[in-house]
C-alpha cells in the first residue's frame, strides 16, 4: 500500500494530527510506517457493525445525568451572568423548547471594539432602551392635560438617538403627535375630558415607550476573555444584532437554539446544541465523549427542523407503533394506529422485547443463511 | 429444549378495528347470561365464565382446544347487544367524521378542486403531523370554507353538530342516535375516508359502534379463589357482568314494548357500562366502582403507565435462575469474580447434556442429590419431561441417566454469571462474573468493581443471573466479562480502577521506600505473586523495583502524576514519580488505558488485581490508620490560618460599612445587596482556599491523612482542612444562608447582622468544635443537600428515559452508517471517524504515542489546537 492510498483511507482529522506531531526531516520510509500504524489503531477502533449506538448514548448521558446539580446558580466569576446550569439546562436542551430561561448572547467584536475601544459605550448601544432611561425628566401639566419631557442629551447621544428618532417612537407608540420645543417634548392627552388618570397612564406609557438599542436585550455586559473584549447579554436578539457593523457574524452566537436555527439555519442548530450540550457538561465537571452529544444533536436535527426528545418530538415520531405506546400515552397510540390501518415492521428494540424475539442490533443482527445439503439418490 | 418446533419469526403486526363480522366468527362462544357457575360451581353454559372461552381451573379441559389450564391461550366470545353502543375511545374520530361529510350522501364537504388546492400543504402536514394533524386540518378547511352548510355534491343541507360530553351527539341541539350516527357512517365511501386519514379498508368507521361486543377470554380475567373457598371474580368480569344484565334487560323491555323512554334510559345504561369497560377514567363519567367503593380496573387501566401491561409485563419480563442478597467485599477475589454462598449455589443450577463422555462425571452430581453441595435438583429426560431428584428418585434417575438427558446440576466454581445492581444505568451495571463458590451467606466481590456497579458495603444487595444456555453463556463471557468492560464506552478511560487503601498503598510503596531482599518477596507473595526473577539482585530492594515487577517488560509510558511531577516507565521500570489515582484511578489517566490497549483486556484485569494486592500486602506491613494528632498543626501554621480568617472577617466588616453606606460599585447587571453578597462569597472562600492551602503545606510528611490524601485514595486537602482547621462557609443556594428568623439567620444573632459568622461563615474545625450556631447551619445545608438529591433523581430518571426510548433503535450498520429502524440515516459515519469510545484512548486514536515510538522519542510540539474541543469549532 502507498502512502495516498493509507491517507485515503484516515480521517482527515487524524492526518492533520499526524502532520502536526511528525518532526520535521523525518524520512519518508518512517513517515508511512507511522501512517500504516495509524492506520492499523485506527481499524482497530473502529465500530462494529450492529452496535447499538444509541443506547450507549443514552447510558453515558443519562448515568452521568444523574450526577448533575439541580440547582441553577452560577457561582464561577464575580462578573459573569447568571445562567441556567446543570440538569435543568440539559433538560432544557434535549427538549427542544422554544423559550429558554436564561436566554443569553456572546457577541465577539470587530476591531476596534475587539480591543476594548468604546466598549462600554457600543454595549449601551445594543442593549434596550426605553425612553425612561434617557429622560431627565416628565412635567405633567395638568392644566394643558398634557405630558412634557426633557431628553439627558448626554445620554441619548451616547446611545446614538437622536430626537427625531425620540419623536418617531413616541408618535408611533402613543398614536398622539408630539410637539417638540427645543429640548422639551409635548405629549397632550388624546381626548377631551381626560382626567388626571388618563394623564398619568400617558406618563407611564411614555416611559416604557422603546427608542433605540435591540429590542429583547435587557441587560449588556462587556468582558474579557483571554486577550480580546466581548459582551455578553441577558435576552437575545441574533437577527438585529448581527446587523451591526461592529459584530464579528462569525462568532457572535445566541445560547437560544431555536433562534440560531431560525436566523442560521439548521446546521447552525446542531453545532449550537452540541456546544451548549457541551457547556453543561464541562461545567460540571462531567467527561462525556463529544461522539455521544454529536449523536443526540444529530438526532434531533435529522429531519431539518428541531425535534425535541420528547412523546411529541422524536418520540412521538417513530415508524413503530408498540415503540411509541410503550413509551407514553400507549391508548391513544393503539388507538390511531388501528384507525389509520398501521402495520408494525417490529424492526427496532421495545417491539421484539415485548413479543419474546431477537432484537436486531449487535449480536441479534446476522443471520445465517445455510444451504440446504442436496440429497443423494 | 429438545423440542423440534418449527419456531416462527413474527414478521409484523398490524392494527385496524374488529369489525362484527369477523368478531362473530372468531368468537368461541356466545354469552347469554350473567351467571358464572351453577349451584356445583361448574361454569354456566353461555355464562361470563364458559369453559369453550377457556380454563382457568387445574382438572378442566377446554371445550374449544382440549388443553389444560396454562395451555390454553383463551378464546374470545361475543356478545349481541340489544342496541347499538359507540366506543368511547373513537369518540373524537366519529366527530370528526360526522362535521367533515355530508348526512345525505356521505361525501366530504367540500368541493374536490378545494381537496386539490390543500394537497400539498395537506402533505407537508401529514409528514410532519401524522394522520391526526391531516384530519384535524382538513375539518378546519371544511369550516374555514363556511359551505358547511350545504353539501357541494347533493345540496343537502346540513346541520351543526356538537359533541356533548362523554359521547352524546347532538344535531342543532337534538341527539342523534347511535343507530343514526352508524347509517351515516356507513355511507361515507372508502375513498373518502382516505382523505380523512382512516383506512377504511381495516377501520370502516361504524365499526366504532359496537353491535357485537367481544368478549375477552376467561384467561384474561381469572378469579381467585380466596381462603375461604370462596370466588372472587376479576374487576372485568364484574364489569361484563353489569353489561350482559342491562343487555338482558334491554333486550326484553324492547320484546315487551316498554315505552320509548324506559328503553332510552336502559340504552344510556348499556353504554355508560360498555364505556366504562373500555376506560374507567373518564372525566365526565363517575367511575365504576366496587361494593367497598374502590374504582374497577379496566381495560385501559390495564394497558396503561407503569404498572400497566406494557411497560409492566411486555417491555419488562422476569427471570428464573437468578439470586439477590447482601453483597461484601473480599479482595481476595480476582475483579472478575464473584463469590456465591454455597445455599444459594444449590439452588441455581446450570443444564450440563449428558454424552458418552461425561455420563459418569454426570452420575457424580445425580448420586448427590439436591442435598448434598456439589450435586443436581433435576434431570430432564429427551422428551422434555422434567424429574425432580428427591431422595426417593435419587436411585431411578441415577439408573436412568444416559446420554441425551440434561442434568440440571448445582452451580460450581468457574460457572458464568451475570452480575447487577440497580439502578442499571449503563451497561457496566450488567457484568458477567466467574462463580466462586465460597462459604458464608452473602455475594461477595472485588473492590475495585464497586466503581462501575455503583456499590457500597452498607446493606446494598446484588442480583446474580445464570445463563442457561450456551449461546448465552458464549455471549456472556465475551461480551460482558469484568475485563471487557473496563474501559467505558462513555469517556474511553478506565472504569475499574483502584481505591482507598490499593491506592494509598501503592503509593507508599513507590515512594522512597527501601526494603530487604526477603521483606520485599514477602510483600510480593502475600500479593499473590510468585515469579521473582525480574527482582534486581541485590539486598536492599526499592519500593519503585517491587512496583515494577508488575508492569510487562516491554512497556513504556510517559503520564503525569496527581500533583503534577511527571511519572515514566521505561521498558517495564518505574522510573520516576509515584502511582496514584492519576494513573490508576478510575476514570482518570492513560495509564491503565495504555496497559488495556497494547496487552488487551485479560492482561490488564490481572495486572489490576494484582495491583491492588500489591497494594494491601504493602499496607499490612506499613500499617494504616488515622490518629487524632494527625490533624495537629504546627504553631506557626495555627497562627498564620488564624490571621487569614481574622483578615476575612475584617474585610467582611469593611464591606458591611460599604453596603450600609451604599459606596459600594454594584456590579453590572447586579443589584447593591447582590453584589454585597457574592463579593463576601468570594472573600469568605478565598480565605478558606488560603487556609487549605496552609494546612497542605504544613501537613506532617508521611502522616496517615496526609498519606490517603496524595495517594487520591480518599478524602482531599480540603476535608483536610475542615476537619484540623476551618470548616469554611456554608452555601446555600449559592449565596450565604440569609434566611430563618425576621431579619437574621438565628435568634442568637442581632437583626440585621450580616458578619460571616452570623451569615454560615464557620471558622472552626470539626476538631476544635463547632460553635452551637454552626450546627444549625450545618443542618441547613445538610437539608438543602439531601433535598437536591431527592429531587433530582425523578427528573433525570426522566431524562433518561426519554433519551433512551428515542435511541433505542440506532444501531451502526455495515456500511459504517448511523441509521433508525426505518432506515433513515442519522450519520454518514458514526461519530464523524467511526471510532468506538470504548476502543478508543479518551475518544482519540493516540496519534502522539504512535509518532513516538516510530521516532524514539520526538514529536514536533503541536501549534494546531485540538480541532474538536476547542468552542470555536462550530
Amino acid at each position: 500500500m502507498n502512502i495516498d492510498e493509507i491517507k485515503s483511507k484516515l480521517n482527515p482529522k487524524l492526518i492533520e494530527e499526524i502532520e502536526s506531531y511528525l518532526p520535521k526531516g523525518t524520512s519518508a520510509d518512517k513517515a508511512k510506517k507511522v501512517y500504516e500504524e495509524v492506520l492499523e489503531e485506527y481499524q482497530e477502533a473502529k465500530v462494529s457493525p450492529g452496535e447499538c449506538v444509541g443506547i450507549i448514548t443514552a447510558e453515558s448521558i443519562g448515568e452521568r445525568g444523574t450526577q448533575m446539580t439541580l440547582n441553577t446558580f452560577h457561582l464561577a466569576g464575580v462578573a459573569e451572568m447568571n445562567v441556567t446550569m446543570g440538569l435543568p439546562r440539559m433538560i432544557e436542551i434535549l427538549d427542544g423548547r422554544k423559550t429558554i430561561e436564561t436566554p443569553m448572547m456572546e457577541i465577539y467584536l470587530n476591531e476596534p471594539y475587539k480591543s476594548g475601544k468604546n466598549i462600554r459605550e457600543l454595549a449601551m448601544q445594543i442593549k434596550e432602551t426605553r425612553l425612561g432611561e434617557i429622560v431627565k425628566e416628565f412635567v405633567i401639566d395638568l392644566a394643558e392635560n398634557s405630558v412634557a419631557f426633557t431628553i439627558d442629551d448626554e445620554k441619548a447621544k451616547i446611545l446614538g438617538i437622536t430626537p427625531s428618532a425620540i419623536m418617531k417612537a413616541v408618535e408611533k407608540g402613543t398614536k398622539i403627535s408630539v410637539k417638540n420645543s427645543g429640548r422639551q417634548y409635548v405629549v397632550p392627552v388624546a381626548g377631551k375630558d381626560a382626567g388626571v388618570n388618563e394623564v398619568y397612564k400617558l406618563k407611564e406609557l411614555l416611559r416604557n415607550i422603546f427608542v433605540g438599542g435591540i429590542k429583547n436585550i435587557t441587560q449588556v455586559l462587556p468582558i474579557k476573555r483571554g486577550e480580546e473584549y466581548l459582551i455578553i447579554t441577558a435576552g437575545t436578539n441574533l437577527k438585529s444584532v448581527m446587523e451591526s457593523e461592529a459584530v464579528d457574524k462569525q462568532r457572535t452566537i445566541s445560547n437560544d437554539i431555536y433562534e440560531v436555527y431560525s436566523v442560521l439555519g439548521i446546521e447552525a442548530a446542531r453545532a449550537a446544541i452540541i456546544n451548549e450540550m457541551y457547556k453543561v457538561i464541562e461545567g460540571q465537571g462531567l467527561n462525556i465523549d463529544d461522539r455521544h452529544i454529536m449523536l443526540v444533536a444529530d438526532m434531533m436535527t435529522v429531519d431539518g427542523s428541531i425535534k425535541g426528545i420528547t412523546r411529541y418530538g422524536i418520540i412521538g415520531e417513530k415508524s413503530s407503533v408498540l415503540a411509541r405506546a410503550s413509551f407514553e400515552t400507549p391508548i391513544k397510540h393503539l388507538i390511531n394506529a388501528a384507525l389509520v390501518g398501521e402495520k408494525d415492521p417490529l424492526n427496532s428494540v421495545v417491539e421484539n422485547v415485548m413479543i419474546n424475539q431477537i432484537i436486531p442490533v449487535g449480536t441479534g443482527l446476522p443471520k445465517i443463511v445455510m444451504k440446504q445439503p442436496e440429497e443423494k439418490k | 429444549m429438545d423440542n423440534q418446533a418449527i419456531y416462527k419469526k413474527i414478521g409484523s403486526i398490524g392494527f385496524g378495528l374488529l369489525d362484527p363480522i369477523t368478531n362473530k366468527k372468531m368468537s368461541a362462544a356466545k354469552i347469554v347470561t350473567p351467571e358464572l357457575y351453577d349451584r356445583e360451581g361448574y361454569p354456566v353454559d353461555g355464562g361470563l365464565m364458559d369453559i369453550r372461552m377457556g380454563v382457568i381451573d387445574p382438572g378442566l379441559r377446554c371445550k374449544t382446544c382440549g388443553q389444560k389450564i396454562k395451555e390454553c391461550p383463551g378464546h374470545f366470545g361475543y356478545m349481541e347487544l340489544a342496541r347499538p353502543v359507540i366506543h368511547i375511545k373513537f369518540v373524537t374520530l366519529i366527530l370528526s367524521l360526522l362535521r367533515g361529510t355530508c348526512k345525505n350522501c356521505g361525501k366530504i364537504l367540500i368541493p374536490p378542486e378545494k381537496i386539490a388546492e390543500h394537497a400539498a400543504e395537506l402533505k407537508v402536514l401529514e409528514e410532519e403531523g401524522g394522520d391526526e394533524e391531516r384530519r384535524k386540518f382538513i375539518t378546519d378547511i371544511i369550516y374555514a370554507s363556511k359551505i358547511a352548510t350545504k353539501c357541494p355534491h347533493c345540496k343537502a343541507k346540513q346541520q351543526k353538530i356538537t359533541l356533548e360530553k362523554p359521547y352524546t351527539f347532538l344535531e342543532d341541539d337534538k341527539r342523534i342516535s347511535p343507530i343514526e350516527i352508524r347509517s351515516r357512517l356507513e355511507k361515507i365511501s372508502n375513498e373518502e375516508l382516505a382523505i380523512m386519514g382512516v383506512k377504511g379498508e381495516s377501520a370502516r368507521p361504524e365499526w366504532a359502534i359496537l353491535t357485537i361486543l367481544a368478549i375477552p377470554p376467561v384467561t384474561m380475567r381469572p378469579s381467585i379463589t380466596l381462603e375461604t373457598g370462596e370466588r372472587s371474580e376479576d374487576d372485568l368480569t364484574h364489569k361484563l357482568g353489569d353489561i350482559v344484565r342491562i343487555n338482558q334487560r334491554l333486550f326484553e323491555n324492547i320484546n315487551a314494548g316498554a315505552p320509548e323512554i324506559i328503553i332510552e334510559d336502559l340504552w344510556d345504561l348499556l353504554q355508560y357500562h360498555v364505556t366504562t369497560f373500555f376506560d374507567n377514567e373518564i372525566a365526565q363519567l363517575p367511575p365504576a366502582r366496587h361494593r367497598n367503593g374502590q374504582p374497577l380496573k379496566t381495560i385501559t387501566e390495564r394497558i396503561k403507565s407503569k404498572e400497566g401491561r406494557i411497560r409492566h409485563n411486555l417491555a419488562g419480563k422476569r427471570t428464573n435462575f437468578s439470586a439477590r442478597t447482601v453483597i461484601s467485599p473480599d479482595p481476595m477475589l480476582s475483579i472478575n469474580e464473584v463469590g456465591v454462598p454455597e445455599l444459594i449455589a444449590r439452588k441455581l443450577t446450570v443444564p450440563e447434556r449428558v454424552t458418552e463422555w461425561n455420563l459418569e462425571y454426570l452420575k457424580e452430581f445425580v448420586k448427590k442429590g439436591p442435598e448434598n453441595y456439589p450435586g443436581s435438583n433435576y434431570i430432564i429426560r429427551p422428551d422434555g419431561k422434567k424429574k425432580k431428584i428427591t431422595s426417593e428418585t435419587q436411585e431411578s434417575c441415577v439408573e436412568e441417566l444416559q446420554p441425551g438427558y440434561v442434568v440440571e446440576r448445582h452451580l460450581m466454581d468457574g460457572d458464568i454469571a451475570i452480575f447487577n445492581r440497580q439502578p442499571s444505568l449503563h451497561r457496566m451495571s450488567m457484568m458477567c462474573h466467574k462463580v466462586r463458590i465460597l462459604p458464608g451467606k452473602t455475594l461477595r466481590l472485588n473492590v475495585a468493581v464497586c466503581a462501575p456497579y455503583n456499590a457500597d458495603f452498607d446493606g446494598d444487595e446484588m442480583n446474580l443471573h445464570i445463563p442457561q444456555t450456551e449461546e448465552a453463556r458464549a455471549e456472556a463471557e465475551q461480551l460482558m466479562l469484568v475485563q471487557t468492560q473496563i474501559i467505558s464506552p462513555r469517556d474511553g478511560l478506565a472504569v475499574i480502577g483502584g481505591t482507598q487503601d490499593a491506592l494509598s498503598g501503592n503509593y507508599l510503596l513507590t515512594g522512597e521506600t527501601e526494603f530487604t531482599r526477603r521483606k520485599a518477596i514477602e510483600i510480593l507473595s502475600s500479593a499473590g505473586i510468585s515469579e521473582f526473577s525480574r527482582l534486581p539482585k541485590k539486598e536492599k530492594i526499592t519500593g519503585k523495583e517491587i512496583f515494577s515487577i508488575l508492569i510487562p517488560e516491554d512497556f513504556s509510558f510517559r503520564g503525569e502524576t496527581k500533583d503534577g511531577h511527571p511519572l515514566i516507565i521505561k521498558k517495564g521500570v518505574l522510573m520516576e514519580g509515584r502511582m496514584d489515582s492519576a494513573n490508576l484511578g478510575e476514570g482518570a489517566g492513560l495509564f491503565l488505558r495504555s496497559i488495556h490497549k497494547q496487552y488487551g483486556p485479560e492482561f490488564t484485569a490481572d495486572v489490576l488485581s494484582k495491583i491492588f494486592k500489591l497494594g494491601i500486602a504493602v499496607l499490612m506491613q506499613h500499617g494504616q490508620s488515622a490518629v487524632l494528632s494527625d490533624l495537629d498543626l504546627p504553631h506557626k501554621t495555627k497562627e498564620s490560618i488564624k490571621k487569614i480568617i481574622e483578615e476575612a472577617e475584617e474585610k467582611i466588616d469593611d464591606l458591611i460599612v460599604e453596603y450600609k453606606k451604599e459606596t459600594m460599585d454594584t456590579l453590572p447587571g447586579r443589584t447593591l445587596k447582590e453584589t454585597f453578597e457574592t463579593k463576601c462569597l468570594e472573600t469568605l472562600n478565598k480565605a478558606r482556599n488560603k487556609v487549605v492551602n496552609a494546612v497542605s503545606d504544613s501537613s506532617v510528611e508521611g502522616s496517615h491523612f496526609e498519606n490517603m490524601v496524595r495517594s487520591g485514595g480518599a478524602g482531599k486537602f480540603l476535608h483536610l482542612t475542615q476537619m484540623a482547621a476551618c470548616v469554611g462557609q456554608q452555601a446555600l443556594r449559592g449565596g450565604r444562608i440569609s434566611s430563618g428568623y425576621k431579619d437574621r439567620t438565628l435568634s442568637a444573632f442581632k437583626k440585621g447582622d450580616l458578619r460571616a459568622a452570623a451569615r454560615g461563615f464557620i471558622a472552626g474545625g470539626f476538631k476544635d468544635g463547632l460553635k452551637p450556631a454552626d450546627f444549625f447551619f450545618m443542618g441547613i445545608t445538610g437539608r438543602d443537600g439531601l433535598m437536591d438529591t431527592a429531587l433530582r433523581t425523578p427528573k433525570s430518571g426522566y431524562l433518561y428515559r426519554r433519551l433512551a426510548n428515542a435511541m433505542q433503535d440506532l444501531r451502526v450498520e455495515y456500511d459504517e452508517t448511523v441509521r433508525d429502524s426505518g432506515g433513515k440515516i442519522i450519520q454518514f459515519q458514526y461519530g464523524e471517524d467511526g471510532v468506538d469510545v470504548s476502543k478508543s484512548e479518551k475518544g482519540k486514536i493516540n496519534v502522539k504515542r504512535i509518532v513516538e515510538n516510530a521516532t524514539g522519542g520526538k514529536t514536533q510540539s503541536r501549534q494546531s489546537r485540538d480541532v474538536r474541543n476547542s468552542p470555536e469549532a462550530n
